[in-house]
């Protein structure tokens, strides 16, 4: 076999990723700069490139437009495009998990882990620091106490033990968050609850980002090394052993990162549905399920794709719709569609 | 070589099993016939080292198969399953790299050498031009080409087939029995299970007849496979009828049924 048949093999495909994501990246900066300059104070594009440009070299004005675009805007677009990259990858890697493109980052419980931390921090009066800490925590230890039982029952179907457990223990949390809110007192803290459970990103600070960036980063990163191997996970158990790999231990390194990037991201920003669940389908059926094409692309398109529900959640009306809701709106047409082809072909 | 020696399969609240005794030496290809049930797939789980034994030994040249990291066990013994059914719609290609798991890091992309082998594969059985087809999209006897193309671009010196013509239609079983054969004839060392005694027959040096876990005979086809075997291993009288050259077709016979 020849090197030029080789690479006439196996160019198109990634020849073609590579495009998508360029073209993906590049819409991904205009979404941002465009983000930069929507909301009650408008800029445009030109002033927004400008502004950025000066703190750059280090000429910045000490203007009302370099006050917006840097301390304002600037980390809740940072959080924006974190949380839907993160959320994107782990859904990503729970789909290949689970062998199922229907599964969403909450499977496992961590969402509702992460909100039951959060929900006693708020119920406890905890600072904002203590709150997201507990989300973290409860994230988990919701998705440790999954595997730890799952690991105990299962025998010869150890994902569907899994998906079954995460449910159960899902709809146990969320009987205890519902319990935090009954006894919640219903003046300060009942709204606080509510509208964290809702999801936002109008707290986004500097120094959410702080806690946020790394625990992506580190989360994104692993995935990305594994990102080849992670193939294997969605061959039949059986099949994924003989070809030689340790599934079991591939499969906790997999869960545990996409549980770190699920968990960071609703301690920032509460529970945001869809995102994990319907922006990996939208990246599949552009440059199809092999995992190491298909991260990097999901991710961007997360990132873009939570960049402009929140844009859009703060500028479409006078007062901020909670970003949840449009991702529900937007999702579920989406998803319903993805359904409707994928049972055609 | 695989050594297989007083071996009990199964699990640990079950045995499926036992007193498996044989060797399959390099290039020769063995058939394993038994009814539903017997344990045909238990035991080539076991073989694979998916299963560990419950006594006995599976050792791979020399050494117990449970000795080996998953990466070593795939360089030695390939599986191609029963009925691969595909999560997503892998390219062939890519389905056939994972052939390569046991070799690329564990961090790693697969590299020229790689597609060099998983292209080799698809050309060897002839199916190069589905390269780009998704997995999801091409018949049931093309998938099991592809998937037997995975084991071969593993590069381990046995191929395990889980009755590899089970789900399939005349034309598919045919297509998929003449690349065994192919394979066979370059010097590859198989072992299959099958529910077909004229397919073992034909396309196989011996036969392991399993019933109700245990060997019933252990021989060259010829002589394992005799009516009076096949009559006790599925409980039905048949006769074997001589077709030109060296080919038999197994029926059932209607008069003593």
């Amino acid at each position: 076999m020849s090197a030029t048949t080789v690479a006439r093999v196996r160019a198109p495909a990634s020849r073609r990723t590579g495009w998508v994501f360029v073209g993906a990246c590049c819409a991904l900066i205009a979404l941002a700069l465009i983000a930069l300059g929507s909301g009650r104070y408008p800029l445009s594009i030109a002033e927004v490139a400008a502004v950025l440009w000066d703190r750059v070299t280090g000429h910045a004005a000490a203007s009302t437009s370099d006050a917006i675009v840097w301390q304002i805007r600037l980390p809740r677009v940072c959080v924006a495009l974190l949380v839907g990259a993160a959320l994107a990858a782990a859904g990503t890697a729970y789909q290949h998990l689970f062998r199922n493109p229907l599964v969403a980052p909450d499977t496992l419980g961590v969402s509702s882990g992460a909100a039951l931390g959060a929900v006693l921090g708020i119920f406890l009066g905890a600072g904002f620091l203590a709150i997201e800490a507990a989300a973290f925590l409860g994230g988990l230890l919701a998705v440790g106490a999954v595997m730890l039982i799952a690991a105990r029952l299962s025998a010869h179907e150890p994902l569907v033990t899994l998906i079954l457990t995460g449910i159960v223990i899902a709809s146990l949390l969320g009987a205890a968050i519902s319990m935090f809110k009954y006894l919640a007192d219903p003046y300060n803290q009942l709204p606080a609850i509510t509208f964290w459970l809702m999801g936002s990103l109008a707290a986004s600070s500097a120094q959410e980002l702080g806690v946020l960036a790394p625990a992506v980063g580190v989360a994104l990163a692993v995935l990305f090394a594994l990102a080849w191997r992670i193939n294997l996970l969605a061959l039949p158990e059986d099949e994924a052993r003989a070809l030689g790999i340790d599934s079991g231990r591939l499969r906790l390194a997999v869960i545990a990162a996409a549980t770190l990037a699920t968990s960071a991201s609703v301690a920032v920003s509460g529970i945001i549905g869809w995102v994990g669940l319907v922006v990996p389908h939208m990246a599949r059926l552009i440059v199809g399920p092999e995992f190491s094409r298909l991260l990097p692309l999901a991710a961007v398109f997360g990132a873009a794709f939570m960049l402009a529900i929140d844009t859009l959640a703060r500028t479409l009306a006078s007062i901020e719709i909670p970003p949840g809701i449009l991702t529900a709106v937007v999702g579920t047409p989406v998803f319903i569609a993805l359904l409707a082809r994928s049972r055609r072909s | 070589m695989l050594v297989v020696e007083n071996l009990a399969f199964g699990f640990p609240s079950r045995r499926v099993g036992d007193h498996v005794t044989f060797a399959l030496a390099p290039g020769e290809t063995l058939a394993l016939l038994g009814a539903n049930g017997a344990g045909k797939t238990t035991l080539l789980r076991t073989l694979l080292g998916l299963l560990p034994p419950l006594a006995g030994r599976v050792a791979i040249d020399g050494a117990p198969i449970a000795r080996f990291t998953p990466a070593e066990r795939a360089t030695r013994i390939a599986y191609v399953p029963q009925h691969h059914v595909p999560a997503y719609a892998f390219s062939v290609t890519d389905a056939v790299l994972m052939g390569r798991a046991g070799r690329i890091g564990t961090f790693a992309r697969p590299g020229r050498a790689d597609h060099a082998a998983a292209a080799e594969a698809l050309a060897t059985l002839g199916i190069g031009s589905l390269a780009r087809r998704p997995v999801t999209e091409i018949s049931g006897g093309e998938r099991q080409l592809v998937m037997i193309a995975r084991a071969l671009a593993q590069q381990a010196s046995i191929i395990v087939l889980d009755e590899p013509t089970a789900s399939l239609d005349f034309g598919n079983r045919v297509r998929v029995l003449r690349e065994l054969d192919r394979l066979r004839a370059r010097g590859m060392t198989l072992l299959f299970s099958t529910h077909e005694p004229d397919q073992a027959l034909v396309h196989a040096d011996r036969a392991l007849l399993l019933a109700d876990g245990r060997p019933l005979a252990l021989d060259a086809v010829g002589r394992a496979l005799s009516a009076e075997n096949i009559e006790r291993l599925y409980g039905t009288p048949v006769r074997l009828v001589a077709l030109d050259g060296n080919r038999y077709a197994c029926v059932p016979d209607e008069r003593r049924a």
